[in-house]
């Protein structure tokens, strides 16, 4: 909402600077967006005189001037064709900034002659869009005065943002009344004039609704004015509505616009010889059309409100006036409209038709709907000020709409919601100044809400209007009371495994990234796809167009984009949320992750190798480790989701049921569906599905270490090659629980001298006795049980 | 035979010293103490003389023979350390050779940031709920005190999908307001929590993502007031951008679901077209506030008569961008490892308001 400083002062009447007066519409809630004080940016260009002009001798388009700036007379090359001798216009001197062009003037030669500033167009001065020639200025102003002040530019523009329950404050009036509410100033009282009719509207006005729909329009005021004569608008409303960046049209539009402003009260003027009987006010009819004022034909259906007459419609209540009975130079008898219409209704209309005008803009917030016959007074006045004529009686239709509602206000209220102290009159004082009728009343008052005032619902809403009026910034700071004297912890276990699975992947080379919880249908169906129920209603683009059932598939674009800029070789995860339904159960937190390219890369001192299985396994298993309880204990099995390779992927879980992760390489079907380059390994932990540790005791099992040497013995077996790594382990460890402590895998082989289906897998078992240190007979005893039981388990053989 | 003595030293002593490595001063002791050396032989010539003579000369061999022996272990340890020398002179590589490959991946901005709202929160007695990404149109909207005509809920602004619930479409959240409601549903009051999150809004531009996160406060009781809610936002922003002083401005603005409602402005500078957060002439605004309506309460079953308390709101990323001088929104989604590397945190950089240092 824009308004000159000079605009609010008609209402305000303050002695406070500009910035005072800035300060306060913030500190109410009308936030300042800002001020364009043009005396400011105009305050380096003066009025200059041509006192010459001459022709370029070397440019047929150019003059060359000498300009009087008040102190010197300087050479000026000018290209405008309406710059001639005699004239005055506005000066710029060099090492003044051009709003305009973007420059700061400084001498230049222009086809062979010295250039010591410029005469300036509106554009260059950044008033308008207009550059067919330099502006020029009135005769009698005086050479080297301040532009600003020659062009009547000197009062600031506010541009405030007003929330969406502030409609009375988009009029100027409604501003100065909040002000006025500080002691900023007080509200200067409005001078309604009492306007006495000749005669009777020769048009008649009808509420032509049903039951269902008397809300559309409830009351109608106007006049029939005979007489008028449209020309411009005079300076001062011309200059009013151009400082706020509406065009002035002729006389009476201009009156529209600034009750629309002044009063955020919009009405409408016909061109009441055009318009074909009575007026009816009434919902459309089913694909009724209409041309409206700005150009474009409209279809209407039985929700919409329209202004018509015996032809049609001729106006979108609240939103837009027809074309047809518009008014023009040739108008000679009008009819003005101030009517009232329904905020929801006026919303619908324009949303249906996409269409936004000041009048909808007001009419969705709320218009005073007791300011009917006092608007249409201050407009009839206007009209006959500006534009002459006879004025009719004031055609009143229907009834004002029941706006009456009173609160109660504790007088406890405002210290126990607000914090602060303020006294019984302050208060009282502050609900009045802002429209409230107050009366005291045991235990607090008894406020009834202005008609203006849709926002005010309840007790809350006044500490609102008491608070803000006297200043957030005299709310005393609090500090929070501590609700234990330490506090007990803000994430629970399921948020903390979270936050280590995250620092844990990062210490392991792996990068954080952040990608959107939806994706494209294409992507989501090659990892199991996604149900029709969360498909986007109205996605950005198709590339977003169902929420996501993996989070790999926007890793494995984020890799991919990645390697297309030259970093091939990368680690990403994301722990986020993955859908597989509508229901908040379906939601589930997943750690995911993606390895691409060379996990050592190619360097001086060590084989380059790439990414493979295992070093996503290694990811898998520290995660878990940190994510404690059982998870730890969590069985690997071969397989994963059809998007792994089938031989190259594994899933941890505990029992048949509950998985806890998969880990693979991608399949090859899938990294050709995305077209991108493999082999990437990646990973899926479902971090929520690891059960809790089953109890918070912190303290560990006593540590018994034995004092007797530990030994080490290898075996190599060869077994059929279906047999894995973790059957061998498996049956070795279980060969002596308690002498066994550790078994690595330290070769794995196949070929050579091996049948097909042969495996040669050579382990180290470690033995450490608690008892005594063992003898070489004992040794021996282990090593018999240990091959015995591989063999057992495995059918394999000690290899020879 | 002791006169011998004499010249027999001078002769070992030189070899000794000349030898120039161990080999031949092996030989050298050989020589000299080896079974058929000169000193062994010597010593065996001690077993024909007069008692009372052995005695003293046997003395006098022995002083002697432990001379020789010092002298060759010194003369050992002399060219053993020479030779280890020259082997560690020949050693010598070259340090300036990188370091063989490790990487660190890194903590996203937003996470890195959520997790220092947390510990700043966590201080004051907070803790974290959250619900779910796909609500309810009556927990996004309807219970929060928004209504079935307000534009926030029209196609332009709010997410849809095809799933209804209660005849009405559900919506992706557009704030993380809808778990204050699931909160306040299952809880008792007093309630201090808060809901970061993902939210969604139809928004793609330079300054809008479609999907960003939030971080919701609010606190339920029966005696919270504005004065604690500037109490609990000052102190936040203040930890947070580590600046004791940095100012901080209530104004009044509108929330459907608080009353009254505060919008929260940072001091700040933009000198030289650079954002500088502290002490300046100008505000910026990073939050919404406000306590909350007594609608909101009602509607999740709470006494508004009884309860009172303040909600508040903020955008993770903008804080993020604020406080690291991220320019482009945009780029937070778009797994560039170059930003990921210049912009993430390093995982051992936990946020805990222990260190002087700051968050």
């Amino acid at each position: 909402m824009k308004f000159s400083l000079s605009w609010l002062k008609e209402y305000l009447k303050t002695d406070k600077s500009l910035d005072e007066i800035l300060h306060w519409l913030t500190m109410v809630g009308l936030e300042v967006e800002g001020v364009e004080d043009r005396a400011k940016l105009l305050k380096e260009f003066v009025v200059g005189h041509v006192l010459e002009a001459k022709q370029h001798p070397d440019a047929d388009r150019l003059q060359v001037l000498q300009v009087d700036n008040g102190a010197e007379t300087l050479e000026v090359v000018c290209g405008a064709p309406n710059a001639r001798a005699g004239m005055k216009g506005i000066f710029a001197g060099n090492g003044s900034y051009i709003p305009g062009l973007d420059v700061t003037l400084k001498t230049t030669k222009i086809r062979g002659i010295t250039s010591n500033g410029m005469m300036l167009s509106e554009r260059e001065i950044g008033l308008s869009d207009e550059h067919d020639g330099i502006i020029e200025v009135a005769a009698h102003l005086d050479i080297g005065s301040s532009a600003a002040e020659a062009l009547g530019l000197m009062d600031p523009v506010i541009d405030i943002a007003i929330t969406p329950n502030r409609g009375d404050c988009l009029g100027v009036y409604g501003i100065a009344r909040d002000l006025a509410a500080t002691d900023v100033g007080t509200l200067k009282p409005l001078s309604i004039p009492n306007i006495k009719g000749a005669f009777k509207s020769p048009i008649n006005v009808n509420l032509n609704f049903d039951d269902d729909h008397t809300d559309a329009c409830p009351i109608f005021s106007g006049r029939y004015i005979k007489g008028v004569k449209n020309g411009e608008s005079p300076q001062w409303l011309k200059d009013k509505l151009l400082a706020i960046g509406l065009r002035p049209i002729s006389a009476l539009v201009d009156i529209t616009n600034y009750m629309t402003i002044a009063h955020c009260r919009p009405l409408h003027v016909f061109d009441a010889d055009r318009i074909n009987g009575n007026i009816n006010i009434r919902m459309a009819k089913e694909n009724e059309k209409m041309l409206a004022l700005d150009g474009k034909e409209y279809e209407m259906d039985a929700e919409m409100t329209v202004i018509a007459d015996d032809q049609g419609a001729e106006g979108l209540a609240g939103v837009i006036g027809g074309e047809r009975t518009s008014v023009s130079e040739n108008t000679v008898n009008v009819l003005l409209e101030t009517a009232y219409f329904s905020p929801v209704r006026t919303a619908m209309t324009g949303r249906k038709l996409n269409l936004q005008s000041d009048a909808r803009f007001r009419f969705e917030r709320g218009v005073d709907p007791a300011f009917l016959r006092d608007a249409t007074e201050i407009a009839t006045q206007m009209i006959l000020d500006l534009c002459g004529g006879e004025p009719s009686e004031m055609i009143i239709t229907g009834s004002e709409p029941d706006w009456k509602r009173n609160y109660f206000l504790r007088n406890t209220r405002v210290k126990d919601l607000g914090g602060v102290d303020i006294s019984a009159e302050r208060t009282q004082e502050i609900l009045e100044a802002l429209g409230f009728k107050v009366t005291a009343v045991e235990g607090g008052w008894e406020v009834i809400v202005p008609s203006w005032r849709y926002d005010v619902v309840g007790e809350a809403d006044l500490v609102e209007e008491v608070l803000r009026i006297n200043g957030f910034n005299a709310i005393p700071i609090v500090p929070m009371e501590p609700l234990t004297a330490l506090p007990h912890g803000a994430i629970n276990l399921t948020q903390d495994r979270r936050s280590r699975a995250r620092r844990t992947l990062a210490t392991r080379g792996i990068t954080e990234v952040v990608t959107f919880s939806f994706l494209h249908a294409d992507q989501a169906n090659l990892f199991g796809g996604s149900p029709k129920s969360i498909e986007l209603v109205n996605p950005i683009s198709n590339d977003f167009s169902v929420m996501r059932p993996s989070i790999l598939p926007n890793l494995i674009s984020a890799i991919s984009r990645n390697a297309d800029r030259g970093y091939k070789d990368s680690a990403l995860f994301e722990i986020g949320p993955q859908f597989s339904g509508e229901n908040p159960d379906d939601e589930i937190i997943v750690a995911t992750g993606i390895r691409g390219g060379k996990e050592t890369p190619r360097n001086w001192s060590c084989a380059s190798r790439e990414v493979d299985v295992f070093d996503v396994k290694a990811d898998i298993l520290a995660v878990l480790q940190q994510v404690g309880g059982p998870a730890a204990s969590a069985q690997i099995t071969q397989g994963a989701p059809a998007w792994y390779h089938p031989g190259k992927s594994g899933t941890l879980q505990l029992g048949p049921k509950l998985i806890l992760a998969h880990f693979g390489e991608l399949h090859p079907t899938i990294l050709k569906a995305m077209d991108v380059e493999g082999p990437l390994v990646g990973f899926e932990i479902f971090l929520d599905n690891a059960p809790l540790p089953k109890t918070t005791d912190k303290s560990r099992p006593a540590l018994n270490l034995s004092p007797f040497q530990s030994v080490e013995r290898d075996f190599s077996f060869i077994v059929e090659s279906n047999i894995t790594a973790e059957n061998i382990v498996r049956a070795a460890l279980m060969a002596d629980r308690d002498l066994i402590t550790d078994v690595v895998v330290f070769d794995v082989f196949n070929g050579g001298s091996l049948g097909a289906e042969e495996l040669s897998i050579g382990i180290t078992v470690k033995l450490e006795p608690t008892k005594a240190t063992l003898t070489d007979s004992e040794i021996e005893a282990v090593s018999e049980k240990i091959i015995a039981n591989i063999e057992k388990q495995t059918g394999g053989s000690l290899r020879g | 035979m002791m006169d011998n003595l004499d010249a027999l030293e001078l002769e070992l002593t030189g070899m000794i010293s000349d030898a120039a490595d161990i080999n031949v001063l092996e030989q050298v002791r050989i020589l000299a103490l080896g079974k058929k050396g000169n000193i062994t032989a010597l010593m065996k010539g001690l077993g024909a003389m007069e008692p009372k003579e052995r005695k003293a000369a046997g003395q006098e061999l022995n002083i002697f023979k432990q001379k020789i022996s010092d002298l060759l272990d010194t003369r050992k340890l002399e060219i053993e350390n020479t030779s280890l020398d020259a082997r560690l002179a020949e050693e010598k590589i070259d340090v300036t050779l990188p370091i063989r490959p490790e990487e660190l991946g890194t903590i996203h901005p937003i996470s890195q940031t959520t997790d220092e709202l947390i510990s700043i929160f966590g201080e004051m007695g907070f803790v974290v709920a959250e619900g779910p990404n796909i609500e309810e149109d009556w927990y996004n909207f309807t219970a929060l005190n928004i209504p079935v005509d307000h534009p926030a809920r029209q196609e332009h602004d709010t997410f849809y999908i095809n799933a209804e619930k209660e005849g009405q479409r559900m919506v992706l959240r557009t704030h993380t307001s809808p778990v204050q409601i699931r909160t306040m549903q299952t809880q008792k009051p007093p309630i201090r929590i808060i809901v970061p999150g993902r939210t969604y809004r139809c928004d793609h531009d330079a300054t809008h993502s479609p999907m960003f996160h939030q971080i919701e406060g609010l606190v339920i009781d029966e005696a919270t007031h504005m004065g604690h809610l500037k109490g609990c936002l000052i102190e936040m922003c203040r930890a947070f951008f580590a600046l004791d002083e940095l100012p901080v401005r209530f104004r009044p603005s509108y929330f459907p679901f608080t009353e009254p409602s505060a919008e929260v402005d940072i001091g700040c500078s933009f000198g030289d077209g650079t954002l500088k957060i502290g002490e300046g002439d100008d505000w910026l605004e990073i939050l919404g506030s406000g306590m909350v309506n007594p609608n909101v309460l009602e509607n999740c079953g709470i006494d508004s008569t009884k309860y009172q308390g303040f909600a508040f709101g903020m955008g993770i990323e903008r804080m993020a961008m604020l406080k690291y001088g991220i320019p482009d929104l945009r780029t937070f989604y778009d797994s560039d490892i170059r930003w990921l590397k210049h912009y993430g945190f390093h995982p051992l950089d936990v946020p805990s308001l222990v260190s002087r240092a700051g968050l």
